[in-house]
């Protein structure tokens, strides 16, 4: 099954599917965009603000899921000894960081009308923070470290304390008493969110997807090539 | 009924700037990465021109890299 990963059998993949992920990312994001701006309704308490969730929830969910991954390929590549795992992990980590940053600076937006404050040392905000300096810890760690394997163990090592960090962000809401709501939307149970806020947040979560799946394409081929390149100075 | 739209119930500002700001990072991490996908492509292509026709012949017996010469990516 690990054959199925060779990058030479992916790239012919990977090469192809930007144009289609990006017209499916346009359209859908563009379906997300009708329905969170103008066909969703408004919250009976914190009125349109309440819009400002079909960016900055998607954003969220997204990061903490590209870290997971990242971490899993991570342990899967050193398990493995697949170096494209870690390929694979190097190139989801740039849409993590940014879809990162955006659930941060979309929420302060949010926190301003809603708690009057564009920032607080809240266990979820935090958590969040921390989370952004792992995705720049590995980050660095690739453009620092140029042996291989140096570079493979510590990018994991960071993965493993960082998804540490991953749960806490999710139970901060339970676990301590902070300015946000407990969630909304929960698998196992009964979500409290009302269709007409559910349906715009789940296309603009698909939408959010799309976009990450884009990135990492272009990036995942940009960093084959990177390799190719390096092949051709040693023929 | 624009101007509405717009205004939110003065809340526009905070909506607009979050949308804003969400797809000024999208757009501009698509730009570097994309920026980034045609400066290696490009290289690989010049790299590949100055091979000599032997060596030529042997790069060009793997897929990936007929595919990357042939790939016409648009995007």
């Amino acid at each position: 099954m690990l054959k199925f990963f060779e990058p030479n059998k992916i790239f012919l993949i990977t090469s192809k599917a930007p144009k289609y992920v990006m017209t499916l990312f346009i359209v859908v994001l563009s379906i997300g965009l009708v329905e969170s701006l103008i066909l969703s309704p408004e919250d009976y308490k914190q009125s349109h603000s309440v819009r400002i969730m079909y960016v900055h929830v998607p954003a969220a969910w997204i990061s903490l899921g590209i870290f997971s991954s990242i971490t899993i390929l991570s342990l899967s590549g050193y398990i493995f000894k697949n170096k494209n795992f870690f390929l694979i992990a190097k190139s989801l980590a740039p849409s993590g960081l940014v879809f990162n940053i955006v659930a941060l600076v979309t929420g302060s937006i949010w926190g301003k009308p809603t708690w009057g404050t564009w920032w607080a040392w809240d266990a979820r905000i935090t958590s969040m923070l921390i989370l952004v300096l792992f995705y720049l810890m590995y980050l660095l760690a690739w453009r620092i470290f140029e042996n291989k394997e140096k570079v493979f163990k510590i990018t994991t090592i960071i993965t493993i304390f960082g998804i540490i960090n991953v749960p806490i962000i999710k139970y901060s809401v339970d676990w301590w008493n902070t300015l946000h709501q407990p969630a909304s939307i929960n698998i196992l149970s009964k979500s409290s969110i009302h269709s007409s806020m559910l349906f715009p947040l789940i296309i603009m979560t698909a939408a959010f997807a799309l976009f990450s799946l884009l990135i990492f394409l272009m990036k995942y081929n940009t960093e084959l090539i990177k390799i190719k390149n390096k092949g051709l100075d040693r023929l | 009924m624009m101007n509405e739209f717009l205004y939110m119930n003065g809340y526009g500002s905070y909506v607009w700037s979050a949308f804003f700001f969400t797809f000024l990072s999208f757009s501009i991490l698509y730009l570097v990465i994309k920026i980034q996908y045609v400066k290696e492509k490009n290289k690989f292509i010049s790299k590949f021109g100055a091979l000599d026709s032997e060596k030529a012949q042997v790069a060009r017996i793997q897929n990936i890299n007929k595919e990357i010469l042939s790939s016409s990516q648009s995007i």
